[in-house]
């Protein structure tokens, strides 16, 4: 019991960090299988974790990691809760007013997620359909300026792995989402035998930019430059083919 | 800080929308849980054991387990079950099972009649002995004195405790921000924080409209005291 | 499967470890309240009466969130303008023990008032005609008294204070109601996992009031009860 509150004495102590040495805060938000996710005992892993610890290692810092909802990830950098985003945030112009992003670090396109017997032929072909996306994503962007408006009723989640929980048990009929990660996080397990990517691939700048960067506040030009070297530098060295290959069967860089 | 910005027609809207949800479900989650709570109440002072047992149960677990966790299991953990997925498209009533609004206020009412009915019979069981005497004394049968003696007495005693449920009620509408599409004022607050980054001018705004809120309502609670128990009040002449 | 219920475990501690620092800080923000308030004087007064009708005008989530969003920028503007390279991170164990420790002090404030106004005004002047000081009134002769009138409240406003702990898991602490919503996402299943932190919280709830249950028969020692 001593000993207990010992330590929540200390641990409480510990709450007010001030941010200075080695080590780099990484916010990411652990619902967003294969990139971001967890083990079961709680530790994170993904295509994003790894690539931050491969970026942690050329810049010769300590990668911690921080757990964020996705819809406050900006205003807690702005809040200087961590160092940098790394969590498969898409580079757009809207975000760029607030925050800055290093060069793309991986691309690849949204589709919409149906199941497999409807005929999707555009937007107004599912109108009053309910489809899920996550709140503050390109995808709830893209899905409110170009599927609200023709009548697809569009619901917001605060993360995308509750998304595909509704989905499996029928509130929602599908969702906009990444690619890669709706097939690595939902349509490759039972859940989602049902279900597959309709549509074009979604490439529309607009609203999805030109690809995931490491978010950083803006004013921070010396740790952009590191890390722009050092996205570099694993793509060139093997490192980024290596973590690619352990999760895609393709090059996720894109275009 | 930028108030400009919530006082523009889109964030007004927003926060419009939020408390016309939160009010609805307010209300609605208090007269369901009213009427529920009434019939648990009149269970747990009854005659029957295995119902007191029951009902007792009931309220232990509604009061012992937090409001968001009750909230999650009602809307995510009942989904779940396949046999209300299988229903909830056709057969009525689990149609209602597919709203996130329905969920909440099941959820919300569960709550409140569980605290409500606790209440409730305690005031029943504090009922002077002597006014149930006199009414049996006058032939009355167990209902006719539960309707005319007890019931009446009772729910004016439990008004004041009742009114401080009321407020709760109102500051854990807040925890239906937790269910998505719920659009409440905390949720409405949330999101104009997450796009215009202004935590403080947000949140201070939404805790200004459930203070309003919050003294209308211990306003009009005051008044009903005062005409309905008007005999417990200190002499004026 | 089972690391998922262990995570779930590990958060129960973290729960626990919340509301009992949040209950020291209610206690000492109560008591301080309720002097306050009968110290007499006006400007303590008129505080303590504006800090109790706030807290309790505003719900618990909503405070929550403005203290973990709106102090860490604020109090980084703060060091900013004051011309410091440091920034500070309030992170979500304290802006959770923090806020719950502030609002329940309010109602505490409340039941320490209605305790402390049930003690006979006797008992504290006799203490003074001995001679006792101010402290040593306070410790030997009110404290006491006071546990025994307050324990009522005090044991609601405990009971309230353990349930208001799931909400911190809104702000980020990972503690069991967060471990359980990410499980529930993460395979589907969100039944067991809420069913299980639901009746981790209920041992909770019981143990307190078991605890609760004996203090008070302990402190009602010698208090004569009518008979009905």
């Amino acid at each position: 019991m001593k000993k207990l509150l010992l330590s929540l004495a200390l641990g409480s102590l510990c709450a007010l960090s001030f941010a200075q040495g080695k080590d780099l805060k990484v916010a990411i938000d652990p619902t967003y299988e294969p990139f971001t996710f967890k083990t079961p005992d709680g530790k994170p892993t993904g295509f994003d974790v790894d690539i931050a610890n491969a970026l942690c290692e050329q810049i010769k810092r300590k990668c911690v990691f921080v757990e964020q909802v996705w819809d406050s990830m900006i205003p807690g950098l702005q809040a200087k809760k961590y160092d940098v985003i790394i969590s498969s945030m898409s580079i757009t112009a809207d975000r760029l007013k607030a925050i800055d992003f290093t060069d793309k670090y991986y691309n690849t396109p949204s589709r919409v997620v149906l199941k497999k017997d409807v005929k999707y032929t555009g937007p107004a072909s599912i109108k009053g359909k309910k489809i899920g996306v996550l709140k503050g994503s390109t995808q709830e962007k893209y899905a409110m300026g170009e599927l609200k408006t023709v009548g697809v009723e569009v619901v917001s989640y605060e993360a995308q792995d509750q998304v595909y929980l509704d989905i499996k048990s029928g509130r929602i009929e599908g969702t906009v989402a990444d690619s890669v990660e709706a097939t690595g996080g939902f349509l490759t397990k039972p859940e989602g035998k049902d279900f597959a990517l309709a549509g074009p691939d979604l490439f529309i700048e607009k609203y999805f930019g030109v690809g995931a960067g490491v978010g950083l506040r803006k004013g921070e030009a010396a740790l952009k430059t590191e890390l722009n070297t050092a996205i570099k530098a694993i793509r060139g060295n093997g490192t980024y083919k290596k973590i690619n290959d352990k999760y895609f069967k393709f090059d996720v860089y894109g275009k | 800080m930028n108030w400009a910005i919530i006082f523009e027609a889109q964030n007004l809207a927003l926060y419009g929308q939020g408390i016309v949800t939160t009010l609805g479900l307010l209300f609605s989650s208090l007269a369901v849980g009213a009427v529920l709570a009434l019939i648990c109440a009149l269970a747990l002072t009854g005659p029957f054991p295995v119902l007191r047992w029951l009902v007792g149960a009931y309220t232990y677990v509604i009061r012992g387990t937090p409001l968001l966790i009750q909230v999650y299991l009602i809307y995510y953990g009942l989904g779940q079950l396949e046999w209300i997925q299988a229903r909830w498209d056709s057969v009525w009533p689990w149609t209602h099972f597919k709203q996130p609004f329905f969920c909440a206020l099941l959820a919300f009412s569960l709550n409140t009649a569980g605290y409500t009915a606790e209440m409730l019979a305690g005031a029943i069981r504090e009922t002077a002995a002597g006014e149930i005497e006199a009414a049996q004394a006058y032939g009355m049968s167990r209902w006719q004195v539960l309707l005319r003696v007890v019931l009446p007495s009772a729910m004016r005693r439990t008004l004041p405790a009742y009114s401080n449920e009321v407020v709760m009620m109102l500051h854990s509408t807040s925890v239906a921000s937790a269910v998505p599409s719920m659009l409440d004022v905390t949720s409405a607050a949330s999101r104009v924080y997450s796009d215009y980054y202004l935590p403080f001018e947000a949140y201070l705004f939404a805790a200004g409209i459930y203070l309003t809120a919050t003294f209308c309502l211990i306003g009009v609670f005051k008044l009903v005291e005062q005409h309905l128990l008007a005999y417990l009040a200190p002499r004026k002449h | 499967m089972n690391d998922y219920y262990l995570a779930i475990l590990n958060g129960a501690v973290l729960t626990v470890g919340v509301s009992l620092a949040a209950l020291a800080v209610s206690i000492v923000l109560g008591l301080a309240g309720a002097a306050a308030k009968l110290s007499g004087r006006p400007v303590l007064v008129v505080l303590a009466t504006v800090y109790t009708t706030l807290i309790r005008g505003v719900p618990e989530l909503v405070l929550m969130l403005l203290v973990f969003y709106g102090g860490t920028i604020g109090l980084n503007n703060l060091l900013e303008r004051l011309g410091s390279e440091a920034t500070v991170d309030i992170n979500p164990f304290f802006a959770g023990v923090l806020t719950i420790g502030f609002i329940y002090g309010a109602y505490m404030t409340e039941t320490f008032r209605g305790a402390l106004l049930s003690i006979p005004k006797g008992q504290a002047e006799a203490a003074w005609a001995f001679g006792m000081g101010k402290g040593q009134t306070f410790l030997r002769i009110t404290a006491p008294q006071m546990v025994r009138y307050a324990l009522p409240g005090f044991t609601n406003n405990w009971l309230v204070l353990i349930k208001a702990t799931a909400l911190v898991s809104l702000i980020g602490l990972q503690e069991m109601t967060y471990l359980a919503k990410q499980a529930s996402a993460a395979t589907r299943s969100p039944f067991a996992f809420f069913l299980f932190t639901a009746a981790l919280f209920l041992v909770y709830t019981s143990v307190s009031l078991y605890v609760l249950r004996r203090l008070n028969a302990r402190y009602s020692l010698g208090a004569k009860r009518g008979q009905l």
